[in-house]
């Protein structure tokens, strides 16, 4: 069954689409992490069964995220009919039944089961329709949810390697390479470096062996695309570093994954054992007398190996410490030899352009930034998941067509981007259009796609801090000023959300920044000012709340904040003290409720649930007053 | 102190790997799996088995969080912290698991029962707030229901 030649691998594709079309019906359940955990295996096995049982001519493909999980993990498990592309959400395996003999049978629709727009509560029947899709560009992610990620034939039947074939049979490794340059594709793990550059770099290098990998060390809290196309789309990385491969001269590669990843582990490992069964990956791919070889490595929990230096040395099984910048990883990367290493998503990209075309993907975007990009929209937004679109497309448009505004239609009041290393955006930034540049040239940056909305209930003190936080646990400790930088700087910021800043407490902070910028070793000491620093930029009126009225404006920070409820709008509806976790709230259902500030730990979850305007409302601790109100200890 | 530790798991993992440093993280993920944590006995074979310096073992032990030198608890409770679940109010979660089990993060109930891990991002954003009590991911998790989360694991060891 190997494919050793261009007809053979003609062939398969035909066959495998012959497959694919002679099946009318699909039923596509979703069994990404998030619908997994919402029992969606016992769906499909459900359909699995009652399929076979029936003897319908049904294709059961078990798909990875299929959706792109917009929310809808919540409401998950997902189940997408096709051909018509009708949407069931929160499906149970005692629905697989009614679904196989109303809608599969007779063509009904069950409305219950169907997504309802949170605007109006309309059903909506059809994925495509629901606004979180309809402006989508999917290039890097065009196969999630489409194909099952654990059958190659599936994913030959929607384009997979042909990228791939076009390389191997018809380019020279150089016009790979010129194929690439004319795309402009510029790396999207966060930095944009051009790809092309890369490769050629790593081309012209010198050493007897060269390395490809794959980052898939999704490390930025808040980004999940690199996850979802390692599960939902494995093939399309292979093919990507395939190809990355042919243009370089290298024989072997790693994907690097992250060891909170366990299901993109397990897909990626089945995905490359395949495409070596059919001669796709290893020993003279296609026929063609090209070699190479493949490889899953696991990480071992550690933000910093995202950092292609601490990765490197990460798979040679040492400990993740970067190393100056001004060794090349083209020259001296992997094992010291030469090495090209690319992110997930900037792999996936790479058999699309070679299929369709540079010019083609260089159509789209900005002057700089060419073709599409995938974010994880999530925060404090009403729709979130995952979205792939031009470069250049307004924040605005993401936030409120695509994500459908603000949850609870609460004032906007930023957006993050690029995780620890990036910045916040306020509401005046909202008009600009997504690219590299854009967002470097405004305190924030690309970073791997996390795009974190936050609403007025948002702190952004506490945002600066929370990544501070993050980074004192990640930093490898190799460098003074990161190490020693961010403990000092966190130690400040403690003081600022318990009450205890004083006047100074911003330049002193500003100076720490100052230090880490100049002297870290590698980009995570150096960007780690990012958040601080932007959140200063747009912020400053919050910093001067804490320190010099010791409030905080969202009424977040605990030490500084207390709540209370107002007799007027209670109903006594009784939800407050459902969600107390320390039952401070008093009151029966129908009488007006009360909160004991002895017991009371300010966590704001009775304030989150309230269905009342003005009932409970948040004060600065110190206009409380009594012995509870004193800030810190 | 420890009843001593099958030491048979460590050589069906060895078995599977080329002896040298290159294998050592992904042997060290496999031990940590088997045994629930590294057990100091294992790490000596370990390091000589990949002739990797034993210095060097307990170093990329101790770098990496998926590694932890002490024994973990039954379930492993992880709250995810990354900031899409950060300001869905993970603080709030992490609080009271705390509560419940008299434990901070990275510690381990007296009776082994339970152990609480803070994660950087599951990638589950769109869950946000994430626990992962045990395997079990649970989404739009509230701090007020964690007492049922963790009665539901205590009660399920029976059924590991």
């Amino acid at each position: 069954m190997r494919i050793e030649s261009k007809q053979a691998f003609e062939e398969a594709v035909k066959a495998a689409t012959a497959l694919n079309e002679k099946r009318t019906r699909e039923i596509m359940v979703c069994c990404g992490t998030g619908c997994l955990a919402n029992g969606s295996q016992a769906v499909a096995d459900a359909f699995a069964q009652r399929i076979g049982d029936l003897g319908l001519d049904v294709k059961l493909s078990l798909h990875a995220k299929t959706t792109g999980c917009h929310g809808f993990c919540e409401r998950g498990p997902l189940v997408v009919l096709k051909p018509e592309g009708i949407l069931y959400t929160k499906v149970k395996p005692r629905d697989v039944d009614e679904i196989l003999e109303k809608t599969v049978g007779n063509g009904e629709i069950i409305p219950r089961l169907l997504y309802r727009n949170p605007e109006n509560r309309q059903p909506i029947e059809k994925y495509e329709e629901i606004p979180f899709y309809k402006h989508q560009v999917r290039v890097s992610m065009r196969n999630i949810g489409r194909i099952d990620p654990a059958s190659l034939d599936d994913a030959l039947a929607h384009g997979a390697y042909a990228g791939m074939a076009r390389a191997l049979f018809e380019l020279t490794p150089e016009q790979v390479i010129a194929e690439v340059r004319e795309s402009g594709l510029r790396g999207r793990g966060g930095a944009g470096f051009s790809t092309a550059r890369k490769w050629d770099a790593t081309r012209k290098a010198v050493g007897e062996r060269k390395f490809v990998l794959c980052n898939g060390d999704e490390g930025d809290p808040g980004a999940f695309k690199d996850r979802s196309i390692m599960e939902g789309d494995p093939h399309a990385v292979i093919e990507g570093m395939v190809i990355g491969a042919y243009a370089i001269g290298a024989k072997e590669g790693y994907v690097y994954v992250r060891d909170e990843y366990p299901l993109a582990v397990h897909h990626m490992n089945l995905a490359i054992e395949k495409a070596k069964e059919r001669g796709l990956l290893g020993k003279n791919i296609l026929g063609t007398g090209f070699d190479f070889d493949l490889k899953v490595s696991r990480g071992g929990g550690a933000f910093v190996c995202g950092e292609s230096s601490a990765l490197m040395r990460s798979i040679e099984g040492k400990i993740g410490e970067p190393r100056a910048k001004y060794i090349h990883a083209s020259d001296r990367g992997l094992f010291d030899l030469p090495t090209a290493l690319n992110n997930v998503e900037t792999w996936s990209v790479v058999g699309q352009i070679l299929n369709q075309g540079g010019a083609w993907f260089a159509s789209m975007g900005t002057k700089k930034s060419k073709g599409t990009k995938s974010f994880s929209l999530v925060g404090k937004v009403k729709n979130t998941g995952l979205i792939e679109l031009p470069m250049g497309t307004t924040l605005r448009h993401i936030i409120f067509d695509i994500g459908g505004g603000i949850l609870k239609n609460r004032p906007f009041k930023a957006v993050q981007t690029g995780g620890p290393s990036g910045g916040c955006l306020p509401a005046d930034k909202l008009d600009l259009p997504v690219d590299y540049e854009v967002l470097s040239e405004n305190g924030s940056m690309m970073g791997s796609g996390g795009m974190i909305v936050m609403d007025d209930r948002t702190c952004m003190v506490d945002v600066a801090r929370y990544f501070l936080n993050f980074l004192i646990d990640e930093s490898c400790g190799k460098c003074i000023p990161c190490r020693e930088g961010l403990k000092q700087m966190l130690h400040i910021f403690d003081d600022l959300v318990e009450g205890r800043g004083k006047p100074g407490d911003i330049e002193r902070i500003e100076r720490l920044c100052k230090g880490m910028q100049l002297g870290s070793l590698c980009e995570l000491g150096k960007s780690a000012p990012n958040p601080v620093l932007s959140t200063l930029q747009y912020f400053r009126d919050e910093y001067e709340a804490h320190i010099n009225d010791k409030v905080c404006p969202a009424g977040m920070c605990r030490e500084l904040t207390t709540y209370k409820i107002n007799h007027d709008p209670c109903t006594g509806c009784h939800m407050c003290t459902r969600v107390c976790p320390t039952d401070a709230i008093s009151g029966k259902p129908k009488e007006k409720h009360a909160i004991d500030q002895q017991l009371c730990i300010s966590c704001g979850s009775c304030f989150d649930v309230c269905p009342e305007e003005q009932c409970i409302v948040f004060l600065p601790k110190k206009d409380i007053g009594g012995a509870h109100a004193t800030a810190g200890n | 102190m420890q009843p001593c530790v099958d030491m048979t798991l460590l050589d069906d993992i060895l078995a599977q790997y080329p002896h040298e440093e290159q294998s050592l993280i992904q042997v060290l993920q496999d031990v940590q799996r088997a045994y629930n944590y590294l057990p100091c006995e294992v790490l000596e074979k370990v390091a000589s088995e990949l002739k990797v310096p034993l210095a060097k073992v307990f170093s990329v032990s101790t770098f990496y969080k998926a590694f932890s030198l002490n024994p973990q608890g039954k379930v492993i409770i992880k709250v995810c912290t990354g900031t899409a679940c950060h300001i869905r109010g993970a603080t709030q979660i992490i609080d009271e698991v705390e509560r419940r089990l008299g434990i901070k993060p990275g510690e381990t109930t007296e009776d082994l029962g339970f152990t609480l891990h803070t994660v950087n991002c599951v990638g589950a954003c769109a869950m946000a707030p994430v626990v992962i009590v045990g395997d079990k991911y649970v989404g739009a998790a509230k701090a007020s229901d964690m007492h049922k989360y963790l009665t539901v694991a205590k009660g399920g060891d029976n059924e590991n």
